[in-house]
Order: structure tokens, then C-alpha cells, then sequence
């Protein structure tokens, strides 16, 4: 019986340009360069060592987000992945992670899934909290942050290396794991992959398909409000010294001063 | 007076600092009652008292250690139904975010993540986050039920409040989720004797620049000179040559101490990420064009090799 993997990759700014907000507190997507988030490439990357140690198995990349937001869908398409879904609404701008994780819980419902896989965090809003949220409306185990993941007749067993300890766990399927960036390198597109990538199918829902009604999303029908957005003042010229021998002298002095000795 | 229920990080009993920077936070907001769960969930409660809880509602079950978070929030979503809170403040570890997430998802509230400061507002409570690497700050509310907020350690002051912290056990119930993510073993991290990365008031770090495992001593020994927990970047950490749990950045802890001290690191973004709410930063580079240097107080360009040992004999001697 076929293995049905659901991954969840995100499109967000890239972090490396000048990330702003626009006019009403939302991200700036228009003059910063999109991509996959770089975390859910690792996600992409263990469906697909996944899918290779199962007989049979077909993983589908699914994102909510913009027009473009395609892009990142064709990214994991070119890494391997069979099909995408993206689910694109005007009415979806501006959701928070209550909105965005409700949306993807329905397209996951309604695209039928063994396991779901998801990054551990976005590099854009970076909260680290949407798988734990989306298990949770699945009413399926979380098995979150794992830096090695296996699944073998029904069974996911994982890795989880927290604050205080490193666990092992171990969950039924249907499951939802998230991999961190230690779970192994992504790999890069092949040009067979990249070339195969625009053959596959990309099917585009948007919020009536998956019966959410408009205010129960977006911007308004969001559990929370950003008031203000303040860029911070860069931080004010500090002292550079070169090093000709004192530098480490000159150093503790400043940190005396400081009273930090 | 409306009560606000904090969520316990304890280790056997032990509170960590950042609850007691929550208890701060929360007595801005009302009054504080705990919840701690867990083996010496009682033996919290003096300390809890001393900081402002009137209340501390414990429970212990083996749930709690043999299978994944889920039985924790079923605990939670008991002491907020026994509560009626008008927040729930939650610490920011990894663990902490997934229960206040699940919690929120049950009692139909929006969640805030990761605030690093916190007020009573006319619409509730105001949280302040920062976003993009620390470029931008952000005030944000929950405008949809009871607030969920997770707080970054180094946040609050930590303030003697005495209350009556009474000591209440608090029944709870498991859900059929709560055994469904089993945790087959459990390694315990070994303590270096250091203080907790994200605790600490001054972190020391080494970077790609630090050049082997076996260079990380000198890192190491500005550390202890200072009381300062060690960390590194993820270029360090890739290579092997410290372990990941000390990686300072986006994908590992972020830190907010009074002191920052890189050395060898160029500062992507990511590693800004994770320290660029720092109150005083400090670098040591030989690249004179290393971006890090946007960021510091006072920079030194020159050998790490050499500047680090210096450095770390003149605090030696400095505090005789
Ligand atoms: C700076 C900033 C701060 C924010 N703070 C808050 C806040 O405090 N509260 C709040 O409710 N919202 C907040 N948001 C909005 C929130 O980031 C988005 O709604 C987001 O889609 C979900 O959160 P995340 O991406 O941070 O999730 P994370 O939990 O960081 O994401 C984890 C994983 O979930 C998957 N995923 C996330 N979003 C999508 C998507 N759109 N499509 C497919 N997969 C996805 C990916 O696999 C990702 O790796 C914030 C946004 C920004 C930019
Ligand atoms: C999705 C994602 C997440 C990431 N998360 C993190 C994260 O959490 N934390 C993190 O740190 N990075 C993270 N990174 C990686 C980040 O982009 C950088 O690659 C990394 O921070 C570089 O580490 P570095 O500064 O030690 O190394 P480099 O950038 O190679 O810098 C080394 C520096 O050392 C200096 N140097 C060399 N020798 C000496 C010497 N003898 N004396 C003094 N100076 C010397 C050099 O001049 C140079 O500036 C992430 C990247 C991605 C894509």
C-alpha cells in the first residue's frame, strides 16, 4: 500500500535582502526576492529518503501563500517531490499561525495523508509552532524536531535532541514530524530534476474548495493584531581597535569599564 | 484580581530563571498562579511564592516523562479550566512554545511567541516581539480568547514578590492523544558546570575562525574567566567541533545577555539572529570588513589566538 507523504514548505523573503513591513503590519513580499524557506528544504530532503526506503510511496509539497509563492513548489518539485498543492486566496493575506495552520489542516484533510512533514521553523515569522498546532488539529502523535527520522511498517521512530536531553521517540502513523537542520544536507536540483519539476502537476485550491469561510482567515479574521512595527535604530558606532600586540589589554579595560570585571 | 496562570519550568523541583522573569511579567498583568508539573512539581512552590504566585497547582504522573508533550497540555488546559485565567504566559524553550500552541488551539485563543517584553494594555496585554534578526520591533495582541504568550528568557527582571503561594493538586485527566508519541529512551545532557545558554548574563562564542575542536579551550577559558556559558556558530558546529545545543543563531538558541563576546565568527544573519538583542556586544576578528563588526561596542581586529589568551589573563589578573 502506497506511502501518501504531505510536505508543508513555506515561501518567504529572502533573509538575506532588506526584509520590511508593509502599510498594514504585514511582510513586505514585493521588494524582497521570495524562495522555499531554507528549513523546509530538510523537510523535503527526509521525504524523500523516506519515500526511497518505502516500497511504494508518493509525496505531495503543499503551501499557502501568494501567486508566487509557486516558485517554492517547483523548487521541491525539482528536489523530487511527485506533486504540489498550493492553496492561493486573496482572502488569506495577512494570517497568523491559527489562520495559516487551519488552512493547511483541510488541504492535508482533503488530499489524504500517511505522514506529514514540516520544517522547524520558518526563516520569516519563525515561531516554531505550526506543526505542534497542526498535530494537534489533525488529532494525529507529534513526533516535532527530529535530527533523524525513520519510518518502517507503520511506525516512525526519531531523534529529538532538546535542552536538557537527547529522546528517542516513537509514534503509529498517520503522524506529523518535523525535521531540524541537523537531519541531514538537502539536496541540490538536479537538471533532469529541474526539467521533470515543470511536467508535474500543481494543483491550485483556494478557500471555498476547502470550506473555510473568508473571515476566518486573512488579516481580519485573525486570533491576533500587530499594533506597531518599529524598525530598530542601528546600533550607534562602537570603538574598533586593531590589535598590534594590546588588543586583548585594551579589551579587558573596556570591559572593566563596563563593569563586567 | 484577575489571575494569570504561568506555565513551570522546573528541573526536579529547581525553578529555572526564566519562570521567575514570567512571574515579573505576569504581576503586571495580575496575579500569578503556577503550574508545575512533574517530579518535585512541590518542592517549587517556596520559591514560586517568594516571586509572586498566590497559587501553585501541582501534578505528577508518569504520562508526563513517557510520552511527548501532549500529556503536559492536557495538564495546562486543566489549570486553565480551573483557573479562568486572563493569560497564560508560557516560557520560550522549544517544549514550552509546543504546549502553549496546543493549548491555544483547544481553548479557541490566539498565540504570541517569542515576546521579549510584556504589558497591560486597554485590549489586554501587549507583547513585544523582534522580528526579521532583530531589525524590527513589534507590538502585538491576541484579539481572539485568552491570550497565549510565550516569553524569551532574559526578558524581565527577576523580583521578590512574597504571595501566599498555597500549594494545590490539580487533577487531571489524559486525553487519548496524550500516549501517542512515546519517548523509548531518554539521554540526559551532562552538565559542564557552566550556566545555561540562554540564562546567562555573558556568553562567550567561537566561530569558523576558532579553527578545530581542539582550539575550543581558549574559548573556554575566557568563559570560566568571566562565569560565562560557551557558544558557538553553526559554521563551528557543522564541523564538529562543539555540540549543537550551544549553537547561538536561527536554527539554535537564541541568547539576550548583557554581554555578547564572538570570536572568529563573521555574523551572518542567522547568527544575528540569534544575539542581536544583546546588551553589549563585543567581537574579535581579523577580518576588518567582517559584518559582525556593525554590531559591536568594541571590536578588536586582529588574531584570535592572540587576543583571546591576552584577554583572559588580564580578567585573571584584573580580579586577583
Ligand atoms: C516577524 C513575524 C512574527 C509573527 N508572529 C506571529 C505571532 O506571534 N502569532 C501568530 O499567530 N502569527 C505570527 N506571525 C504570522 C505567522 O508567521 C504566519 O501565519 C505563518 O504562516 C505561521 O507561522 P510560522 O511560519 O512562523 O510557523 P513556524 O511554526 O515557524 O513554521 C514551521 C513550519 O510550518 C510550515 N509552514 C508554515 N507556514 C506555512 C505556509 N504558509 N505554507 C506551508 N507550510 C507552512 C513549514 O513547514 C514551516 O517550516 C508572524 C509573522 C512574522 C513575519
Ligand atoms: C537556514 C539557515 C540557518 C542558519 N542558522 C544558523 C545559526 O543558528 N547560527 C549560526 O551561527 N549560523 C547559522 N547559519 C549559518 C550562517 O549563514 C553562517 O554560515 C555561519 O554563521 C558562519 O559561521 P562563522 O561566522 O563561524 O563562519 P564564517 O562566516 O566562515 O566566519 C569566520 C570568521 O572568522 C574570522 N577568522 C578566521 N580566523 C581568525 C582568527 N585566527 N582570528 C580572528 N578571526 C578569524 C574570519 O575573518 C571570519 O570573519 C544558518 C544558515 C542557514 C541557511
Amino acid at each position: 500500500m502506497s506511502l501518501r507523504i504531505v510536505v508543508c514548505v513555506k515561501y518567504v523573503p529572502d533573509a538575506t535582502g532588506d526584509r520590511q513591513f508593509t502599510e498594514d503590519l504585514t511582510v513586505n513580499r514585493d521588494d524582497v526576492d521570495g524562495l522555499l524557506s531554507e528549513l523546509d528544504e530538510y523537510a523535503v530532503e527526509q521525504a524523500l529518503q523516506i519515500a526511497d526506503e518505502a516500497d511504494d510511496a508518493e509525496i505531495t509539497v503543499l503551501t499557502v501563500g501568494p501567486e508566487d509563492a509557486k516558485d517554492a513548489l517547483r523548487k521541491a518539485l525539482s528536489m523530487g517531490a511527485d506533486k504540489a498543492i498550493h492553496v492561493e486566496d486573496d482572502d488569506l493575506h495577512g494570517s497568523d499561525v491559527m489562520g495559516t495552520s487551519l488552512v493547511l489542516a483541510k488541504a492535508i484533510e482533503k488530499a489524504g495523508y500517511d505522514l506529514v512533514i514540516t520544517g522547524m521553523a520558518s526563516t520569516d515569522g519563525t515561531m516554531g509552532v505550526l506543526p505542534a498546532i497542526l498535530a494537534e488539529r489533525l488529532g494525529v502523535p507529534q513526533v516535532t524536531l527530529l535530527s533523524e527520522v525513520k519510518v518502517e511498517d507503520g511506525v516512525v521512530t526519531g531523534r529529538r535532541d532538546g535542552d536538557s536531553a537527547s529522546e528517542q521517540l516513537e509514534a503509529s502513523l498517520p503522524a506529523l514530524v518535523s525535521v531540524t537542520d541537523q537531519s541531514g544536507e538537502a539536496r541540490y536540483p538536479s537538471f533532469k530534476g529541474i526539467m521533470a519539476a515543470k511536467k508535474k502537476p500543481v494543483q491550485s485550491w483556494d478557500l471555498e474548495e476547502l470550506e473555510i469561510e473568508s473571515d476566518e482567515v486573512g488579516l481580519e479574521g485573525s486570533w491576533t493584531a500587530v499594533d506597531s512595527a518599529t524598525q530598530r535604530p542601528a546600533r550607534t558606532a562602537g570603538t574598533i581597535v586593531k590589535d598590534e600586540g594590546e588588543g586583548g589589554k585594551s579589551l579587558a579595560a573596556f570591559l572593566a569599564e563596563q563593569k563586567f570585571i | 484580581m484577575a489571575e494569570v496562570l504561568v506555565y513551570v519550568d522546573h528541573v526536579d523541583g529547581a525553578v529555572r530563571k526564566p519562570t521567575l522573569e514570567l512571574l515579573t511579567l505576569a504581576r503586571r498583568i495580575g496575579e500569578p498562579v503556577a503550574l508545575a508539573l512533574g517530579a518535585g512539581a512541590e518542592a517549587t512552590a517556596a520559591v514560586l511564592a517568594e516571586h509572586g504566585a498566590v497559587k501553585v497547582l501541582t501534578a505528577d504522573a508518569s504520562e508526563f516523562s513517557d510520552y511527548l508533550v501532549v500529556p503536559k497540555v492536557d495538564a495546562l488546559q486543566a489549570a486553565y479550566d480551573a483557573v479562568s485565567p486572563v493569560a497564560v504566559l508560557v516560557p520560550s524553550s522549544a517544549e514550552g512554545k509546543e504546549i502553549a500552541a496546543r493549548l491555544a488551539v483547544r481553548i479557541g485563543s490566539g498565540i504570541i511567541t517569542d515576546a521579549i517584553d510584556l504589558e497591560a494594555g486597554e485590549e489586554g496585554p501587549v507583547a513585544t516581539q523582534a522580528a526579521f534578526a532583530a531589525s524590527f520591533t513589534t507590538k502585538s495582541r491576541v484579539s481572539k480568547g485568552t491570550p497565549v504568550i510565550t516569553v524569551k528568557p532574559n526578558s524581565a527582571p527577576v523580583e521578590a514578590a512574597p504571595a501566599a503561594g498555597v500549594v494545590e493538586a490539580l487533577a487531571v485527566t489524559f486525553g487519548a492523544l496524550a500516549t501517542g508519541t512515546k519517548v523509548t529512551s531518554r539521554t540526559p545532557r551532562e552538565s559542564t558546570g557552566r550556566p545555561e545558554l540562554t540564562e546567562a548574563a555573558i556568553v562567550v562564542s567561537g566561530g569558523r575562525g576558532v579553527n578545530g575542536a581542539e582550539n575550543f579551550h581558549i574559548i573556554e577559558a575566557l568563559a570560566d574567566s568571566l562565569g560565562a556559558a560557551v557558544g558557538a556558530s553553526r559554521a563551528a558546529v557543522d564541523a564538529g567541533w562543539y555540540p549543537h545545543s550551544n549553537q547561538v543563531g536561527q536554527t539554535g538558541k537564541s541568547v539576550s545577555p548583557q554581554l555578547y563576546i564572538a570570536s572568529g565568527i563573521s555574523g551572518a544573519i542567522q547568527h544575528r539572529a540569534g544575539m542581536q538583542t544583546s546588551k553589549t556586544i563585543v567581537a574579535i576578528n581579523k577580518d576588518a570588513e567582517a559584518p559582525i563588526f556593525d554590531l559591536v561596542d568594541y571590536g578588536v581586529v586582529g588574531d584570535l589566538f592572540a587576543v583571546v589568551p591576552q584577554l583572559t589573563e588580564e580578567i585573571k589578573a584584573r580580579k586577583g
